[in-house]
């Protein structure tokens, strides 16, 4: 197996050839977004220059090379999670609208007075409201699985949690906050045997794992492509074939319908029964050209790099006593995401102060105020990797902090 | 960007200080300010006599930046009627927003002036004005 050089991938990526404030720059906000690769970069910029028409629509040169661009694209992610069949994968603008279309679409329809929808208390607010609106307006049950002192949720938890009243389970596949990955499989087998659909949020996992939806038997399953390499706009919902086809529109309009009369309509087949209006086309190029990167490097190998980077930064923060971790500190079922505080400090100076050296991280409630209010603090910092980060991007950070408990009037 | 304009010595001092942080007995006015984005949540509390801030304090928790302002602008308006009040955190927000070009016009802020060069970080430009947007609400 090719051993995964971040130095050489660095050189691929031209955002992080500028300095900032004069330093090095250290990206290490991957879970709110990636950076692109010169190849990604070009990908989109020829597809401009050459093949970009509305696909669909024209029988000209240009709209039957975006259509067919936009068809190869989704291709590739059916490849890329393994999906059985093409047409269950679903552009959406994002994994926010991913998840919102599973709510209104199937939550809205198929979920009665006294459902029970369960979450998980790190969900992100994405995961949260949608289930909110569907909740009140069906007057069915919102409920929580939490969290063990080592952030995990466990067996007993999910078997008091999930009961034969459970019809809709949501989760995400890795916490954007803690970093944990929830054991997903065991969700989805006992789910299933309750009678529940399972979705996945894999908005934080899929850039940074292989993920395989036959596999895992999920339901619905959606993520960005900007937390992937590829370009904002552009998000993804895969869900399962027979489910998809007995679901009404989420948006209605252009290219969606098969006819349309006076006072009714037909609806296209899947997927585009869910794709209405102008689609994003050089999204989809974008992501094609991220996803053929992530394949060249192998997500096997990202993975491991990252469990790397982990463990060192782990082991690093750990020997300060000033930090304190929030989040799993060994490294089993974790991803490359460490949410931590410092005593006295609040994280938007540590954000701040840091920045002035070069190095880039994310300070706040991390869009999910429901765990905050359980973990009882009011924000954390965090620190999150990708294939290009290396144990230089981590010592800068080590160092950063010293300088801001420095600027803090503390000793290092 | 120099940092020693956004973390001075001033700000960093009523950071530590905390004279100003604790609960006032038997308030007038309670007023809360919250930057739902950040988390920087304080609560106001003033005294007044007749039209005068008698006395003023503040709770709650947020950065450096919002405990520093909070604490500079309690020991500006204390003393001060509700009108000179108001008029100093027009002031406030008006040099924050860079409308003011006078620096004389300034100097009645005294110390709140270690704010000027926040705008050079645009990010925390709201954690510097939550205490004056929640003592013009308290008033109003
Ligand atoms: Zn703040």
């Amino acid at each position: 197996m090719p051993k995964l050089n971040p130095h050489q991938i660095k050189e691929d990526f031209p955002i992080l050839q500028q300095k900032i404030n004069g330093n090095r720059l250290a990206y290490l906000d991957n879970s709110a977004t990636t950076l692109k690769p010169i190849q990604v970069i070009e990908a989109i910029s020829d597809y401009n220059k050459k093949s970009h028409g509305n696909p669909h629509r024209g029988a000209h040169k240009l709209s039957v090379l975006a259509t067919e661009e936009y068809d190869l694209a989704r291709k590739k992610v059916k490849e890329f999670i393994n999906a059985k069949h093409s047409e269950e994968i679903i552009f959406t603008k994002n994994t926010t609208e991913s998840l919102n279309l599973i709510a209104y679409s199937y939550g809205m329809n198929f979920i009665n007075e006294g459902d029970e929808i369960v979450l998980a208390i790190s969900e992100h607010h994405s995961n949260i409201l949608p289930w909110q609106r569907v909740a009140k307006e069906k007057k069915a049950n919102l409920k929580y699985m939490y969290l063990n002192a080592n952030s995990r949720i466990s067996e007993k938890e999910i078997k008091e949690k999930i009961t034969t009243r459970t019809k809709i389970i949501s989760i995400a596949q890795m916490s954007n906050v803690l970093g944990t990955i929830h054991p997903i499989e065991q969700i989805i087998e006992y789910g299933h045997k309750m009678g529940a659909i399972i979705i996945v949020d894999g908005a934080q996992s899929v850039p940074h794992m292989p993920v395989d939806v036959q596999d895992l038997d999920v339901d619905f399953f959606g993520f960005s492509a900007h937390k992937m390499l590829g370009p904002m706009g552009i998000g993804i919902l895969y869900g399962k074939k027979e489910l998809l086809e007995n679901m009404p529109p989420y948006l209605t309009g252009g290219d969606m319908i098969e006819y349309v009369y006076e006072q009714e309509a037909t609806f296209a087949p899947i997927p585009y029964k869910f794709e209405a209006g102008t689609q994003n086309v050089e999204g989809a190029v974008g992501l094609r050209a991220a996803i053929e990167y992530l394949e060249n490097i192998g997500l096997n190998n990202i993975q491991k790099h990252e469990e790397i980077l982990v463990e060192y930064a782990l082991d690093k923060m750990l020997k300060l006593p000033y930090i304190d971790i929030q989040g799993p500190i060994d490294l089993y079922m974790r991803g490359g995401i460490i949410s931590f505080t410092l005593e006295d400090i609040h994280p938007h100076d540590i954000a701040s102060i840091l920045d002035t050296y070069g190095i880039a991280i994310r300070a706040g409630h991390h869009c999910a105020q429901p765990l905050m209010n359980y973990l009882k603090i009011p924000a954390t910092s965090r620190i999150s990797f990708y294939l290009y980060n290396n144990t230089e991007d981590i010592d800068q950070f080590i160092e950063g902090i010293k300088k801001v408990r420095k600027w803090f009037g503390y000793g290092s | 960007m120099d940092l020693d304009s956004i973390y001075s010595e001033i700000i960093m001092e009523h950071n530590r200080s905390g004279h100003n942080k604790k609960a006032l007995k038997e308030p007038d006015i309670t007023e809360r300010g919250h930057n739902p984005s950040c988390g920087d949540d304080i609560t106001l509390q003033l005294k007044l006599n007749d039209n005068i801030i008698e006395d003023a304090s503040f709770t709650g928790v947020g950065c450096a930046i919002s405990q520093a302002s909070t604490s500079i602008m309690i020991d500006l308006v204390k003393g001060k009627t509700i009108e000179d009040a108001l008029d100093l955190v027009n002031t406030f927000l008006a040099m924050i927003k860079s409308d003011i070009d006078n620096e004389e016009e300034l100097e009645k802020l005294e110390d709140a002036i270690a704010f000027q060069n926040i705008s050079n970080m645009p990010a925390r430009v709201k954690c510097a004005v939550l205490a004056w947007h929640t003592l013009k609400e308290a008033l109003l």
